[in-house]
């Protein structure tokens, strides 16, 4: 009888097949779909963009790794997510920075909002965001220093100026539309992000190329963004005007300020929204409702920060109590007993 | 053109069918030695009724019923008996076994054939039915005769035969439905009749047209049954999914079939109900479909039931250099085993063998992240997500506010998790931890 090889079986629970789908794959796939905005956000802000951006990302993984290394942890610095927290929070910052700033902000997103908290999925809070909150809180000054956006990839010296909802919110709608011309030509810089503001929130048109393509994935769905930009637009119109009720300008509101940059890439960050997409839309509506009551009656002329910040507390609330639509809630008709049954 | 029908969510797998889709059932060799499990099926296990050292013959009765829901076992060889003690199962426990050694004469019993089945008492139909042993073939294995009873409150007016097959590699039922259409529609037929039904349906998926076209050709001729096309998607051949997905009707959470009118039968089990009345013919044998890239030759093989997957395997070539993991059962739900020493027994619809770049490990895994892809594709509509992580923190009880117990474990949240989080391990922690 020949020596028959003695085969070492594995053992697992099923399934065992899988799909491919990783947590790499997600980070890097939504680092690939903001790379329009940052290659805007050079056009625009020149190689200050690469400066502020590349502090955020580099400290971010930095003290990632770190902090894991130290603390004996499994390190996760390279699974692309410690680099999106980075790229997030460098374009959410202006583009005039010293580099300690961007530094700062990154180790708070990266270490304080995220590691201390548990990690990746343990964090209450998007950990660029607070990042971002805490460096306007700290350097309130250097964080609302706005630069003109040159066009060229090679600037060396931006005049400073207020962003669009700046201007809005200090001087009026009109003194807005002369700022750039006219409505249209104001539509136009908005959208295609020639106007001063955060780096990567400017070019709407980059953004949604990117929203788009995850769209298309299915890496984020329609759920959130949709009812953010939905709500900011509807109350944007019936009380963005001055004095009467139904005369404001959805249109302006929608494409100013981080809100695309929000609506699209940190809203829907998966860790700090809710999971249920009905509890989605929730979430999205009072994202949209806190943002425009901050816009409109509070004192910052942005609040997309400040209402996705509040609402990711509300996340966990929204997830325990919006039920999934079960298979079999209903009841079921009692079916005939009848013999003869139409068909 | 009928819109093809479907459910609510589900996943995709890469299906690998046509490994074996197109190769007709053989039949296995006659095995030197058997070894059936008196427990094959969901209920008591059967009682001995042979003793060592008895000669039986094939088609015998060597295990009896012990309760109402439990199931005869029968000798699928002639032999004698040689031990009757506790044997390695595919579940992996040991359960009570007869070995019987073959005397290499295949020698059957006389068995009682009815050749105008259709004529027939319910009440004896149901005796044939259960006298064979005949249990439900898709892999539950719960005692036909019980479910073709169901109480007098739970009216039923539908019966649908499932040949969905919707587990990745699997070709058994794709076969017999090719091969033996039109038993199986006469076995939908005796079925219809024992339960007093007037309408059946045979949901069979996209990805079968072979099947589809043989199947439609039997059922043309037959008034009140009808062909359904359904969406090639995971887990479609799962009795809930498919009522809703001909039928509509959802069966309520916790509840069964009987509760919305329906009876379900894996196509397998009606092909085994009409030999069994037609013929006289226990159920001592069942279609295999043994393959994956770990088996040198893939094959739709008609095992004896207590054939031992070692002898199996080697009538397919033996395992490939590089296979790790052998599988009774399909890949999304079926059972890894760590020996090769198991018999097949009426439940086995494949034996699947995967090899090294096919294994996917679960030992490192991410807490969370909350991506939602689970919730996509749940087919209960469950939040596996938060089941999970209620389970991995100890919080046992509260699962039951999320239904844990309407998960039946189709692997669907796993396939699709990105954290590569052991979730049907967490929601089978869960339900041992907490009462139903």
């Amino acid at each position: 009888m020949p020596e028959k090889k003695e085969h070492e079986l594995i053992v697992s629970v099923s399934p065992h097949v899988k799909g491919e789908e990783s947590i790499s794959r997600i980070m890097w796939t939504v680092n690939l779909a903001l790379l329009p905005a940052f290659i805007a956000s050079l056009y625009y802000f020149g190689p200050r963009a690469l400066y502020v951006t590349g502090l955020c990302i580099v400290t971010a993984i930095l003290s990632e790794y770190i902090f894991q290394k130290g603390l004996k942890k499994k390190i996760t610095a390279s699974d692309g997510s410690a680099f999106l927290t980075g790229l997030l929070l460098g374009m959410n910052l202006p583009p005039g920075l010293p580099f300690y700033i961007p530094v700062v902000g990154s180790f708070v997103a990266v270490v304080i909002t995220k590691q201390l908290f548990g990690g990746l999925g343990y964090n209450i809070f998007n950990p660029a965001l607070i990042g971002r909150a805490f460096l306007l809180i700290s350097w309130p000054k250097a964080m609302t220093i706005w630069s003109e956006p040159t066009a060229v990839f090679i600037a060396l010296d931006a005049k400073t100026t207020a962003t669009p909802l700046g201007i809005l919110k200090e001087e009026g709608l009109g003194k807005l539309i002369e700022h750039f011309g006219d409505k249209g030509s104001l539509y136009m810089h908005l959208l295609l992000g020639n106007r001063a503001g955060s780096l990567g929130e400017t070019s709407v048109i980059a953004l949604l190329i990117g929203a788009a393509f995850l769209l298309y994935k299915r890496y984020i769905t329609w759920h959130i963004p949709f009812s953010f930009l939905a709500t900011v637009g509807a109350l944007a119109w019936i009380f963005g005007g001055k004095g009467a009720f139904f005369t404001g300008d959805p249109v302006i509101h929608i494409l100013s300020g981080g809100l695309i940059l929000g609506a699209f890439f940190m809203a829907t960050d998966y860790v700090t929204c809710p999971s249920v997409r009905k509890g989605q839309i929730i979430f999205g509506i009072g994202c949209g409702a806190i943002t425009m009551l901050i816009r409109l009656k509070g004192g910052f002329p942005e609040g997309v920060m400040f209402a996705i910040l509040l609402m990711n507390c509300f996340a966990p609330l929204i997830d325990r109590n919006v039920k999934t639509k079960q298979f079999g809630a209903i009841k079921p008709k009692p079916i005939s007993t009848e013999k003869e049954q139409k068909k | 053109m009928v819109k093809t029908a479907t459910f609510e969510r589900g996943i995709h797998p890469e299906y690998q069918k046509e490994i074996t889709s197109n190769k007709p059932i053989t039949s296995a060799q006659l095995p030197s030695r058997v070894v059936i499990p008196l427990s094959q099926h969901t209920g008591a296990p059967a009682k001995p009724e042979v003793n060592i050292g008895d000669e039986v013959k094939r088609g015998q009765l060597i295990g009896s019923p012990a309760g109402f829901v439990s199931a005869p076992v029968h000798a699928s060889i002639s032999g004698k008996v040689t031990a009757i003690a506790e044997f390695l199962h595919p579940s992996g426990r040991m359960i009570s076994s007869v070995v019987i050694e073959s005397d290499g004469k295949d020698e059957g019993i006389s068995f009682k054939e009815n050749v105008d089945y259709m004529s027939m008492g319910v009440e004896e139909i149901k005796a044939v039915i259960k006298d064979a042993g005949i249990v439900g073939l898709g892999g539950a294995a719960f005692p036909t005769n019980v479910k073709l009873s169901p109480p007098k409150e739970k009216p039923i007016d539908t019966v649908i035969l499932n040949g969905a097959e919707c587990e990745p590699y699997l070709t058994a039922d794709h076969r017999l439905m090719v091969e033996h259409s039109q038993e199986i529609v006469e076995g939908l037929k005796i079925i219809m009749k024992t339960l007093g039904v007037n309408k059946g349906y045979i949901g069979i998926e996209e990805n079968k047209p072979d099947a589809l076209e043989k199947m439609r050709e039997v059922v043309s001729k037959e008034s009140n049954i009808e062909i359904r096309a359904l969406e090639v998607k995971y887990p479609q051949g799962a009795e809930k999914m498919l009522i809703k997905a001909i039928k509509g009707r959802e069966v309520p959470s916790r509840g069964l079939p009987m509760d919305v009118g329906v009876v379900v039968q894996n196509v397998g089990t009606a092909l085994a109900i009409y030999e069994a009345v037609r013929y006289g013919k226990p159920l001592i044998e069942r279609v295999v479909t043994v393959t994956g890239k770990g088996i040198k030759e893939p094959k739709n093989l008609m095992v004896r039931i207590g054939t031992l997957i070692s002898d199996v395997v080697g009538q397919c070539g033996g395992l490939v250099n590089g296979a790790v993991k052998v599988i009774v059962g399909g890949p999304m739900m079926g059972f890894a085993q760590w020996s090769l020493d198991v018999p097949v027994i009426k439940g086995t619809s494949g034996i699947l063998v995967l090899t090294e770049d096919e294994y996917v490990s679960s030992e490192e895994y991410f807490p969370c992240i909350r991506c939602g892809n689970c919730i996509d594709v749940c087919p209960m509509g469950l939040n596996p997500s938060m089941l999970s992580i209620l389970s991995e923190k100890g919080r046992y009880e509260e699962t039951k506010e999320y239904n844990l117990f309407d998960c039946f474990e189709c692997g669907s949240c796993a396939f699709v998790c990105p954290a590569n989080r052991p979730m049907v391990q967490f929601m089978r922690l869960a339900k041992s931890m907490v009462k139903p």
